[in-house]
């Protein structure tokens, strides 16, 4: 790929949040990724969606040269589990896909937590009452996740035997 | 309630009560909670999303809050930039798509967002700055919604949310604040840069990315992760008053150094809007923000601070046309706003100087 404002070839691959929900892509060479990067004046009026992006930018990709900057690496491959989403379209979308992703990319969002908030632990409310059974509730995610995928193939057998199992967590949890 | 029933009455957060009104024209807290067994939103089927609807309603229900659900994904584009322009939903939230909606109590105080960026926004709002109360009670109504739900929870990250930058908390803790005096005396970026210093946001009126406009700014945390509510409302309640100090000596300064200047420009304002037979809602926020500022100083004293209140709302593009009962293009607007003007101001005259 080709850098969008030269001929040099594309290293940097950038994501912008733009605001939430919208995001721009961006191929630049070394030379035109960092004048993408450099802030713009007025960056202290970013909103915090923009500091997020920049900081995914800057934290994901520990380790890489230069720190702001990254190519895919192999922690974007990363796929959850339970509702399927990859790393990559986390750092795309800044969206995570359920829960259980703060369990599955642990490594990586550790740093961004730390940068973001300056720290790594709750502090604050805790529910009144204990938490329900937590993996309870991720293996319901993932059932009604290949529940959708048993319908969508027509394997008919196969989802009336995931709902079954759906049915009887929920009632358990009740 | 229906939608129609709100264009007669407006949120208890514009009455202009309660502490600082005068500068502080609501305190709010909002708070991101997500069902453990459930996808975030983004990432959830239309099923799923509607399974998220039913049971937050059906808790909100069992809560016994006297409220009324109203489906966004139903209502019209007009409706839903209506509830916007109300501060009931998130702009995101009428951008989405699929099950959503929001539950609201008759006063405004409380809505409750399903399936925006998170599966529950809950929100509470009261006029005046008086944000322990508005903690107390958010937290009291958080409570009994957690006796039917089940939130994702950690005890190490505490409520997880879709968007790394909420969790923890899930809080945000903010105050509008109307600031003519900085704006006038040009020392509104500095105090933005010191409050930015100390990680806390500065946003219009509408929220995140939106221009500021009517002098309106809101200041909430940005840190949700490793603070307890408590700490991070006590920062706030802090640092507002020395926002509130700086805006009152600017006002002061106004007064004393340039009274006349000043009373010139609040009772044109004043007289514009009382008079003009069509304006556009960028110069109807200017000269109500003068205007506003001139009932607070004393220059201008047969108009209620809630009716100017209650005018930047309803001067909004959705509020004239919900209330004219069709649409309305940009011109037509402009002429039904300034009627609406007239209407709601016309018995109200500047004060004689002395």
């Amino acid at each position: 790929m080709k850098c969008q404002k030269c001929a040099k070839p594309a290293t940097f691959h950038i994501t912008d949040v733009i605001e939430k929900g919208k995001h721009q892509e961006f191929h630049f060479c070394d030379e035109h990724a960092r004048q993408h990067l450099a802030p713009p004046e007025d960056a202290a009026e970013a909103p915090p969606i923009g500091e997020l992006a920049k900081k995914l930018a800057s934290h994901a990709g520990v380790g890489s040269a230069p720190p702001t900057l990254r190519e895919p690496s192999p922690a974007d491959k990363q796929v959850c589990p339970v509702c399927q989403i990859t790393f990559l379209e986390f750092r795309n979308s800044g969206r995570l896909g359920c829960p259980y992703d703060y369990e599955v990319f642990r490594d990586e969002l550790m740093p961004l937590l730390e940068s973001i908030h300056g720290e790594t632990r709750h502090s604050g409310k805790v529910p009144k009452r204990a938490p329900r059974n937590t993996q309870q509730q991720t293996t319901l995610i993932q059932l009604r996740n290949e529940l959708k995928r048993a319908v969508a193939a027509e394997d008919y057998e196969a989802a009336a035997k995931l709902r079954d199992k759906i049915k009887e967590i929920e009632q358990d949890q009740d | 309630m229906t939608l129609d029933d709100l264009t007669r009455t407006s949120g208890e957060w514009l009455r202009g009560t309660g502490p600082e009104s005068d500068i502080v024209m609501c305190s709010r807290i909002r708070l991101a909670r997500n069902l453990a067994d459930f996808p975030f939103t983004n990432r959830a089927s239309r099923n799923e999303k509607a399974g998220i609807e039913s049971q937050v309603r059906s808790a909100v229900d069992a809560a016994g809050v006297e409220a009324a659900y109203f489906d966004v994904n139903a209502m019209s584009d007009l409706d839903r930039q209506f509830l916007v322009e109300r501060q009931i939903i998130s702009r995101e939230l009428a951008a989405g798509e699929g099950p959503r909606g929001v539950a609201v109590t008759p006063k405004e105080n409380i809505s409750i967002m399903v399936n925006e960026e998170d599966h529950l926004r809950i929100q509470y709002m009261l006029s005046g700055f008086r944000l322990p109360e508005v903690w107390d009670e958010i937290n009291a109504l958080d409570d009994q919604l957690e006796d039917d739900i089940a939130f994702a929870y950690s005890s190490s990250l505490g409520y997880l949310t879709a968007c790394p930058t909420n969790v923890g908390t899930g809080i945000r803790v903010g105050v509008m604040l109307h600031l003519p005096g900085l704006v006038a005396n040009k020392q509104i970026d500095k105090v933005f840069r010191a409050l930015q210093k100390i990680n806390l946001a500065v946003r219009g009126l509408y929220g995140e990315g939106s221009q500021a406009f009517g002098d309106f700014y809101q200041i909430s945390n940005q840190q949700t992760l490793g603070k307890s509510e408590e700490e991070i409302i006590k920062i706030l309640t802090d640092v507002v008053p020395q926002v509130l100090q700086y805006e009152r000596s600017a006002r002061q300064e106004l007064v004393t150094g340039r009274r006349q200047h000043l009373h010139d420009q609040v009772s044109r304002a004043y007289g514009v809007l009382k008079t003009a037979q069509t304006i556009s809602s960028e110069e109807t926020m200017l000269l109500l923000s003068s205007v506003r500022m001139g009932v607070n100083l004393g220059l201008i004293d047969d108009l209620s601070i809630a009716t100017v209140n209650e005018l930047f709302i309803q001067t909004q593009p959705a509020f004239l046309q919900k209330l004219r009962g069709s649409e309305l293009d940009s011109d037509q607007r402009n002429v039904a706003r300034a009627s609406l003007l007239r209407s709601r101001l016309a018995n109200g005259r500047a004060v004689e100087d002395e």
